[in-house]
């Protein structure tokens, strides 16, 4: 038998269909809708609402960190929760035992997970597909054991966790606790999704995408693998980071047990419902993440895991490619009525 | 010394456990091309099928043998009716659909058979086995049962002819569909075979860790951990696999220092990790080249 017959050959494509760069946004028109939506909707609604929507945000951000990551570079994460836990633990470590303010934790949070990130990323370099899902698992289940280590109890508050005051707000505005959150939330969010888009315009992004799309070739036009991968992924942790120090002020509480291998994956549907691949999908697969699971409930309290399967079966036979696909959708049936 | 040779035993004892799952993991990898994360929910409800059948008086083989067959069809089932349609969705909404599988299976299972967990019986009974106190028989024959089925499958794939099929269905489905084989339905028949083993698996490893919904959790993850260590791509490789992740397992916990129940999960798939970058395609798999 000769070499050549022993290996296995493979052409079919890549695990993530090729999403090309202008359709990874919204245009002018629909941002500001949205915009002005997110603006105006908390003057109008309850403070457990405008609770929710920050929560809607602060998880948005970090299923479009994942999207970056998954539909941009090609790599697949199950261990972003790994990477939210050290945001949100930084960030709480920071108010309570420095002392500091919160706004100025956000990016501290975001480098250390930066940093995080890039480091995990060389290892997982060898690794792709299954395999480097296997080990992000790994991340994510091993994550909250290592906060419950006694060894770093008195920064982490061990099982307990630690209790977070929420900020007022500043310059006596007359806002509640909640909205000048939301507010500030908001500010956050979409600074780093124009970031973000701007990104995936880049230079950089365009290795992202050429690597996503085909590494040897890819690599052939001279694209640093390597570089642009474990890049990818200390981005990708950097901004799960700042969601999760958002997330940290938000719940005013953080523990270990609060960020599970669950939270990974409710990220992952959250990624795969809005569209992957599509950043302006991610706040519609929080809302998925966020609002579903209470549905369920609502139907059964029994059956809610068995509600909630079917929901996710019914998305995924409707629109196999999530919010994106009823966005394309829509925008050939709005160019079809202006040619009318 | 002696405690070294007391904890492989006793490794070879629970990743026994692994190796049955592993080698349901490994069918359906070989099958779809990637893991099914509701395998083990698949298993367990196969179980308490099994259970419930010895609770309404029927014998413990004749049970076996029906729900066997009863987790066969429901595999083949399950992919006609919720993954055919998804077979040119992208690979991962597919995977979504793996995770509702798991939250619906789980949750009825729960619905029907509660959460308080359940005696499971063993037809090897469970005295100690050969006068070692650390594997009972009943481990005994679950190694044995995993040894048969590893040897079947042998079998099936080498000198069947719907064994060589499903082989090239999996590994070029193009050319498998020009020389005339049914390429979609060779893909329901390893889901069908998954099931099949992964039920056997689930009757294994029951009266080891009791009957209740969230039994097989730890054992898939433990499972997959083992199949890809040993190769996706070999079911040898996946029982070779779940032995040395028990190994791994119970050697971690007796000799570092500090390790708790709890870590040892996280230590374990950090050292299979270490494992994977050594060795990219698992310790027994063949490399997969791509053709650019």
């Amino acid at each position: 038998m000769s070499a050549a017959e022993e290996v296995e050959v493979v052409t079919e494509g890549q695990a993530v269909e090729a999403v090309p760069k202008r359709a990874m946004t919204l245009g002018y028109g629909t941002s500001l809708v949205v915009l002005a939506a997110l603006v105006l909707i908390p003057l109008f609604v309850k403070n457990f609402i405008i609770f929710q929507m920050t929560m809607l945000l602060i998880y948005g951000l970090a299923v479009m960190a994942l999207n970056i990551l998954t539909g941009g570079s090609g790599q697949f994460s199950l261990g972003q929760s790994a990477f939210y836990a050290v945001g949100a633990y930084t960030s709480a470590i920071l108010m309570e035992h420095a002392g500091m303010n919160y706004a100025l934790t956000l990016p501290i949070a975001g480098i250390v997970c930066f940093g995080f990130g890039f480091l995990f990323g060389q290892p997982a370099l060898r690794l792709s597909g299954v395999y480097l899902a296997l080990a992000t698992f790994a991340l994510a289940t091993a994550m909250p054991q290592l906060l419950k280590l006694g060894y770093f109890e008195h920064w982490t508050g061990g099982v307990q966790g630690l209790v977070v005051t929420k900020p007022d707000a500043p310059f006596g505005l007359p806002l509640s606790q909640d909205m000048w959150l939301y507010y500030f939330t908001l500010v956050v969010t979409i600074a780093i999704y124009v970031a973000s888009v701007n990104l995936l315009r880049s230079r950089s992004g365009r290795a992202f995408m050429a690597i996503r799309d085909n590494e040897i070739a890819a690599s052939a036009m001279g694209v640093d693998v390597a570089l642009y991968k474990t890049l990818a992924f200390g981005v990708s942790a950097g901004i799960t980071g700042v969601a999760g120090g958002l997330g940290a002020i938000a719940v005013q509480f953080v523990a270990p047990d609060g960020y599970t291998i669950q939270l990974a994956i409710s990220l992952f549907l959250g990624m795969v419902v809005g569209g992957v691949g599509w950043l302006p999908g991610s706040i519609v697969g929080s809302a998925f993440i966020i609002f579903v699971p209470n549905i369920a409930e609502g139907i059964s309290k029994g059956l809610s895991g068995a509600v909630f399967g079917v929901l996710l079966f019914l998305v995924i036979f409707l629109v196999p490619h999530g919010a994106r696909q009823v966005a394309i959708v829509a925008q050939q049936l709005a160019a079809k009525l202006k040619k009318n | 010394m002696e405690l070294f040779a007391n904890q492989v035993l006793a490794g070879i004892a629970t990743g026994a456990i692994y190796a049955c799952m592993a080698l349901a993991v490994v069918m359906i990898y070989q099958a779809i091309d990637h893991l099914n994360f509701a395998q083990g929910e698949m298993a367990m409800f196969s179980t308490f099928v099994s259970w419930q059948l010895m609770q309404w008086g029927v014998p413990y083989w004749g049970a076996f043998v029906l729900t066997v067959a009863f987790s066969f069809l429901a595999g083949i089932v399950i992919e006609r009716l919720l993954f055919k349609p998804l077979a040119k969705a992208p690979i991962l909404t597919n995977v979504a659909g793996f995770i509702a599988l798991y939250a619906i299976i789980n949750s009825v299972a729960g619905l029907i058979w509660d959460f308080t967990i359940k005696q499971y019986p063993t037809p090897f009974g469970s005295s100690p086995f050969l006068g070692s106190q650390l594997i009972s028989t009943h481990q005994a024959g679950m190694i044995g049962i995993t040894l048969l089925m590893l040897l079947l499958l042998f079998f099936f794939f080498r000198f069947t002819r719907v064994g060589l099929a499903m082989r090239a269905a999996a590994s070029l489905p193009e050319s498998a569909r020009l020389v005339g084989i049914n390429t979609s339905w060779m893909i329901a028949l390893g889901w069908g075979m998954a099931s099949a083993i992964g039920s056997i698996a689930g009757m294994m490893i029951a009266p080891v860790v009791f009957l209740e919904p969230n039994m097989m959790l730890g054992v898939l993850i433990y499972g997959f951990a083992a199949a890809v260590l040993g190769g996706l791509s070999s079911p040898f490789g996946a029982v070779m696999g779940g032995f040395l992740v028990g190994i791994f397992e119970n050697l971690v916990g007796t000799y570092i220092p500090g390790v708790g129940n709890e870590l040892k999960l996280p230590i374990a798939l950090a050292l299979i990790i270490v494992v994977l970058v050594v060795k990219p395609a698992g310790l027994f798999g063949r490399a997969i080249v791509k053709r650019v």
